[in-house]
């Protein structure tokens, strides 16, 4: 799913910047993808809110403990509300919501200029806010590995099955 | 090599390198970035830490085409558009001024053989449509505009959607969206006069040898007073695709009922600046208008991605359907002025061809409707009156 929604972003910025025929196709990607992204991301928080999440290391510092907490909240709420914006903004810009082939998305926002522009820019600064979100979530996750060498990220990587006790 | 043999072989080097005296002493200090155990300095990871994000960051510019000043993107080509028109604030940065009609399109049904299309069923479809001339300036007099063009925006009961954007000359001026650019500039204003350079689309057009059919057409096709005796094509082209998946590379011209009359532009120079909008007005008031939407469907050879190029005009030409122009209304406060009619805005049945035109155009389409609906308030409505 990271890759996906990494992928997501690049495809965003890369997309309106160029009038190339690849405009079409990273549009023909963008709008399944991000729909994926929605159902993915549903159900990822239905999971948390159910199972809760791997405990942080308990001589962590508090200041990083409410960092963690902020970033992980930010991330759900913006693995949500970008798509749901991307549906809301072609909606108000009167756009038909065709997500592949026959596939299509009923309008959720009524048809106007002002709420359109709104929603324009929100998806556009949102993005921005989201890559930022998750450079500074890679960084964390890598400070965990490299430099605290504790249990956070073999609990987020999947291919790590070594239990700590292992480690001497 | 999975992930996780990188990640145990990063894991052994960092090992060796730093060997852990005492993981108690790592876990206990509660800033390991100051941690006094001087066996495992942290500096280097840091800075490969570093160098990792600025190496996603840049990544990321690169892509948006924020390290590449001289990229031709939308804004771009946008800016140049407004540059050309006098910084049309409000309005589309082409065809900037135009007039809004609603009416009906009245498919017989022959279209079918061609597209599964919902709208070239048998039926009646309502449409959506905009007349406009190719300036970027809203305030342009009617009889500056050489190209004059109808865009639509055909609905299905379904909800799919066929929108276009047409123009009255037989062929584009240009082939490509870098063609395209440098033209647009050729006609930049100068800051002085006000007024573009007229040397500098003509040194274009001599620089441009495919523009050719274009120049012929624009010197020497008859001036009309009205939008209503116009033909108005497709220029790109397109593949219908029949129920059973065959495509079909076709190109589309919505034929007028009536005949032209011709004039001379010096007449219309007469006429005041808005004669397009008033001779519309009072064609309808008498009764609609009415277009043929004539498919022409290309042979093996005819070239799919080249707009200066005609095809042979003895290709089978189907006659789809009639678009019905019942009322215009203005666009301050018409039902066309929030649409963005993108080209490659499809039905099921409908699919653009590889003409890179056509790319461009969805792509700038959509940055001059970004930049609008964000200006709305410099176009104001007038709250009712029409």
């Amino acid at each position: 799913m990271a890759l996906m929604v990494i992928a997501m972003l690049f495809i965003g910025i890369g997309m309106v910047a160029t009038l190339r025929p690849r405009f079409l196709t990273l549009l023909s990607i963008h709008k399944p993808l991000g729909s994926l992204v929605l159902v993915l991301a549903l159900l990822r928080l239905g999971v948390r809110l159910q199972r809760g999440a791997p405990p942080l290391p308990s001589d962590l510092p508090r200041a990083q403990v409410a960092a963690a907490i902020a970033s992980h909240v930010l991330l759900y709420v913006l693995l949500i509300v970008m798509p749901l914006i991307g549906w809301s903004m072609l909606s108000a810009g009167g756009y038909p919501i065709v997500i592949y082939g026959p596939i299509r998305l009923p309008g959720i926002m009524p048809h106007d200029a002002a709420l359109y522009a709104l929603l324009r820019s929100a998806h556009t600064l949102l993005a921005y806010l989201l890559f930022a979100t998750i450079l500074a979530h890679l960084s964390a996750a890598l400070f965990h590995a490299w430099v605290r060498r504790d249990d956070v990220f073999p609990s987020m990587a999947p291919w790590r099955s070594r239990a700590p006790s292992d480690r001497t | 090599m999975s992930l996780r043999h990188i990640d145990e072989l990063l894991d052994e080097a960092l090992d060796a390198t730093f060997p852990a005296s005492d993981p108690v002493a790592i876990t206990e200090d509660r800033d390991p970035i100051t941690a006094t155990v001087a066996t495992r300095p942290p500096l280097a990871v840091l800075a490969a830490i570093v160098f990792i994000l600025v190496a996603c960051a840049l990544a990321y510019a690169y892509t948006a085409g924020w390290l590449s000043p001289q990229q031709l993107t939308p804004a771009r080509m946008v800016d140049a558009l407004s540059r050309r028109g006098g910084d049309p604030v409000g309005h589309r940065r082409n065809h900037a001024k135009g007039i809004c009609f609603t009416g009906e399109f009245e498919a017989n049904g022959a279209g079918a053989v061609l597209s599964a299309a919902p709208m070239l069923a048998r039926g009646r479809y309502p449409v959506i449509g905009r007349f406009a001339i190719a300036t970027g300036n809203p305030q342009a007099p009617d009889a500056t505009a050489r190209v004059r063009s109808m865009a639509i925006r055909i609905t299905a009961p379904d909800r799919q959607e066929w929108r276009s954007g047409m123009n009255n000359s037989p062929v584009f001026a240009v082939s490509t969206p870098e063609a395209f650019f440098e033209m647009t500039k050729a006609q930049e204003l100068d800051p002085l006069t006000h007024k573009p350079n007229p040397l500098a689309l003509a040194r274009f057009f001599s620089n441009h040898p495919e523009s050719g059919s274009f120049v012929a057409w624009a010197r020497s096709a008859p001036w009309t007073s009205s939008y209503a005796d116009q033909a108005y094509n497709s220029l790109n082209a397109f593949y219908f695709i029949d129920a059973a998946g065959h495509s079909h590379l076709v190109r589309w011209s919505m034929r007028p009922t009536l005949p032209a009359s011709p004039v001379s532009q010096s007449f219309l120079l007469s006429l005041g600046r808005d004669f397009l909008d008033l001779d519309l007005s009072q064609r309808l008031a008498t009764g609609p208008l009415r277009w043929h939407l004539i498919v022409t469907v290309a042979e093996r050879s005819d070239p799919s991605s080249d707009a200066t190029l005609a095809w042979p005009a003895n290709r089978r030409q189907l006659d789809v359907g009639t678009l019905i122009v019942e009322r215009a209304e203005s666009e301050s406060d018409g039902p066309c002025r929030d649409y963005n009619y993108d080209p490659t805005i499809l039905p099921v049945g409908i699919r653009p061809s590889r003409d890179p035109l056509l790319a461009a155009r969805s792509s700038a389409y959509a940055r001059s409707f970004d930049l609008r609906e964000a200006e709305a308030a410099s176009f104001p409505r007038s709250h009712g009156a029409k």
